[in-house]
């Protein structure tokens, strides 16, 4: 059995300003290659989970550990666990405005090889090659990140990111909120693309509706509930989820957030 | 002979405040402003009457007007202004080695990349800086359109009826108390003429002529764009310029005849123990248009409000400047348009970058007098604050006189956010190179209008500056 990817060992966690906890014990295990999936309802803590395996300033951890690739990923900046291969794909991407999409990446790429020079022809064939694949307008290299963007475009670019940076672990947050079908079934073909392309890449979906994983397909589904995962199943525990809802699983009180 | 050839030859080594030759009489460089000092300025340039004339009235009115209380700090001006040598000849400035210079500089230099000539020139450790020689050769080309890039000095010398005709009369010596410093006081800065419908495709650096005179403290610029004509003139550069003077007071006059488009960049790091004082004006007749980039980085305090007088139908005036002010540099910076005739447009954009205790300030003004029928103008100013203890302000003056004008302001502040930094952070970037990052999109529209060269030099500065300074 090989060593797991990622490894979180009863994780607990709080918003750093003012203490209330909303992870209180998580357990998971992910290894290379595989897809997994967290659902649960609002408040469950499952963005909070994402939130902070990437290293969020908002979220500190009082209890556990998480280890990737064998090492204290806690113990990484945010930007270390970026090079050393962790993507998170926001819920809400930020903009910035006055910086390109196509200047953004080139320097995001450029970080995790300081040692060598990116080449810039390369870079811009793989740039065009990967937003057709997301069929983004390639005038779209020139626009800065999400400043004016849809809700669909936003979501779109953060797969365009994943698809440039070619991440080990790809953590989605909620990636399906406010995307309509045609955005969601474009999401999900660059995703198992990119899957079929580097089959070693281990994809960690959150997701409330079950609909996004009708389009990629998960291994493994995991519920979430009152900030610890609950139940673990195979892809029909999401059909079962989508008819009965989250009835079973309120038991004691949701965190508050 | 230009002028700067006929002191080298003269074969000077004593490099101390004062020489004597058999045929001159002696100079002795003083402290402190004087007539003295002012008529030995115009004697040494071998200036016609009417110009020692026009230095000593400049100097009257000099000494009658009060030194402003707003804007900057000047509280410590006045001693500094007693204590300065106003007239040092070029080959006598004073030369202290590359060692004396501050290692800070050095490795500025160093991080964007300076040749290393030109680090010498802008140390002013080197007398000239080898680009002496694309001068030359472009002048040539430039003399065969009609073009004149010449020094001030030799643009009074060599074209009188001229330069006559309308030096002064864009900032005159009574315009403000720094003028008629400078009126009085001027030595060194450019002269340029662009003939009627001639169109400049490179752009005209002072830095093609960067001696130790050219970074002197009180430059005059004089630029007259004739009708149809286009050209661009880029003075200054991203590389800090190490001075032991701790004053620059300059004048810029800029008159672009109808129809004609001109474009005034700057970019100043200045040591940041300098004042800069600076007026800068164009006069912008039918149809013209002015531009005037404006990138303003180094310095102690900087107070500089380059300005657009829109007199012609239809003239069209735009300003776009970046102020970054570290730790205890104060950068008071804008604009001014004044409308004085109809269907004048303008658009003045500002962006000013505090950090640390920087303050950075965007001071401007919008007139638009009666009779400016239709006049539209917009201004945009907006603000970054990078620390918890940084400082902007903004002073607006907005007087119209014309009900016909559309006149609009908008102005914001921001900080560089928290999720922001995060959101780029997530994708590989350390925290400095994501807060430089989000500095560099906050002055892009700003920074796009650069040449390249300047932009590459400015991205590398800001990024230099922006080490360990969040948070």
């Amino acid at each position: 059995m090989s060593e797991p990817l990622l490894k979180i060992s009863d994780l607990h966690a709080v918003i750093a300003e003012e203490g209330t906890e909303i992870l209180k014990g998580v357990d998971l295990e992910l290894r290379a290659g595989e897809v997994h999936a967290i659902m649960g309802p609002n408040g469950s803590g499952k963005s909070t989970l994402a939130k902070v395996l990437s290293g969020h300033p908002g979220y500190e951890v009082t209890q556990g550990s998480v280890l990737y690739r064998g090492e204290d990923l806690l113990a990484m900046e945010p930007d270390e666990r970026a090079r050393a291969g962790v993507f998170l794909a926001f819920q809400y991407p930020m903009e910035i405005p006055g910086v390109s999409i196509a200047n953004f990446l080139r320097v995001a790429m450029q970080a995790r090889n300081p040692e060598e020079e990116l080449d810039i022809f390369d870079f811009q064939e793989k740039l065009l090659e990967r937003m057709q694949l997301l069929e983004m307008d390639p005038s779209f290299a020139e626009r800065a990140v999400n400043d004016g963007f849809s809700g669909g475009e936003k979501k779109r670019n953060e797969i365009l990111q994943m698809a440039m940076l070619e991440p080990a672990l790809a953590v989605m947050d909620e990636t399906d909120s406010g995307l309509d079908i045609d955005a969601l079934k474009i999401v999900a073909n660059g995703v198992n693309k990119l899957h079929e392309e580097r089959p070693e890449m281990t994809v960690l979906m959150i997701t409330h509706y079950q609909r996004l994983l009708n389009y990629i397909k998960p291994q493994f589904v995991h519920v979430m509930a009152n900030g610890r995962i609950v139940e673990t199943g195979g892809p029909e525990l999401a059909l079962r989820l989508e008819e009965s809802g989250y009835e079973l699983y309120r038991g004691e009180p949701a965190a508050s957030v | 002979m230009p002028y700067n050839e006929t002191v080298a030859n003269l074969g000077l080594e004593d490099y101390k405040y004062h020489f004597i030759t058999k045929d001159k009489p002696v100079f002795k460089a003083q402290r402190g402003l004087s007539e003295e000092v002012v008529r030995q300025i115009s004697a040494h340039k071998e200036e016609p009457e009417w110009m020692l004339k026009f230095r000593l009235k400049a100097l009257e009115i000099y000494r009658s007007k009060p030194m402003p209380t707003w804007g900057g700090d000047l509280s410590q001006l006045e001693s500094v202004l007693d204590d300065i040598y106003y007239y040092v000849k070029p080959a006598d400035r004073m030369q202290y080695s590359w060692d004396d210079v501050p290692p800070e500089i050095k490795e500025t230099f160093e991080r964007l990349g300076i040749p290393e000539a030109e680090r010498r020139v802008l140390a002013g450790v080197g007398a000239q800086y080898e680009s002496e020689m694309v001068y030359h050769s472009l002048k040539k080309e430039w003399e065969e359109k009609g073009i004149i890039f010449e020094s001030i000095e030799n643009g009074l010398k060599l074209y009188p009826d001229l330069f006559r005709e309308y030096f002064g009369t864009v900032v005159p010596p009574g315009d403000n108390k720094f003028s008629a410093l400078n009126s009085a006081v001027w030595s060194g800065g450019s002269f340029v003429y662009i003939p009627k419908g001639v169109k400049v495709e490179i752009p005209l650096q002072a830095y093609f002529r960067v001696n130790t005179e050219q970074l002197g403290q009180f430059e005059r610029t004089l630029i007259i764009a004739d009708e149809d004509s286009y050209a661009h003139y880029i003075e200054g550069c991203t590389a800090p310029i190490y001075s032991t003077d701790s004053f620059h007071s300059g004048v810029i006059e800029i008159i672009v005849k109808r129809g004609a488009r001109f474009r005034y960049t700057t970019i100043q790091n200045w040591s940041k123990n300098m004042y800069n004082l600076v007026t800068q004006r164009a006069l912008v007749h039918e149809d013209a248009h002015m531009e005037w980039v404006d990138g303003n980085l180094g310095s102690k305090l900087t107070m500089k409000y380059p300005s657009c007088y829109l007199v012609g139908k239809g003239a069209h005036g735009q300003i776009l400047s970046i102020g970054y002010a570290g730790d205890g540099q104060h950068q008071d910076t804008g604009g001014k348009v004044v409308h004085a005739a109809p269907y004048t447009t303008s658009q003045v954009i500002s962006k000013s970058i505090s950090k640390g205790t920087g303050r950075a300030s965007y001071r401007g003004l919008v007139k638009v007098y009666e009779g400016a029928k239709h006049a539209k103008s917009n201004v945009e100013c907006d603000a970054l604050l990078l620390n918890d203890v940084s400082r902007t302000d903004t002073f607006p003056y907005i007087e119209i006189e014309e009900h016909t004008a559309n006149v609009g302001h908008e102005a914001s502040v921001s900080k560089i956010g928290e999720e922001q930094l995060f959101y780029l952070m997530s994708r590989g970037l350390s925290e400095d190179e994501a807060a430089a990052m989000i500095v560099r999109g906050f002055i892009e529209p700003i920074a796009k209008e650069l040449p390249l060269e300047y932009a590459v030099e400015l991205n590398r500065l800001i990024e230099l500056e922006m080490e360990g300074s969040v948070g």
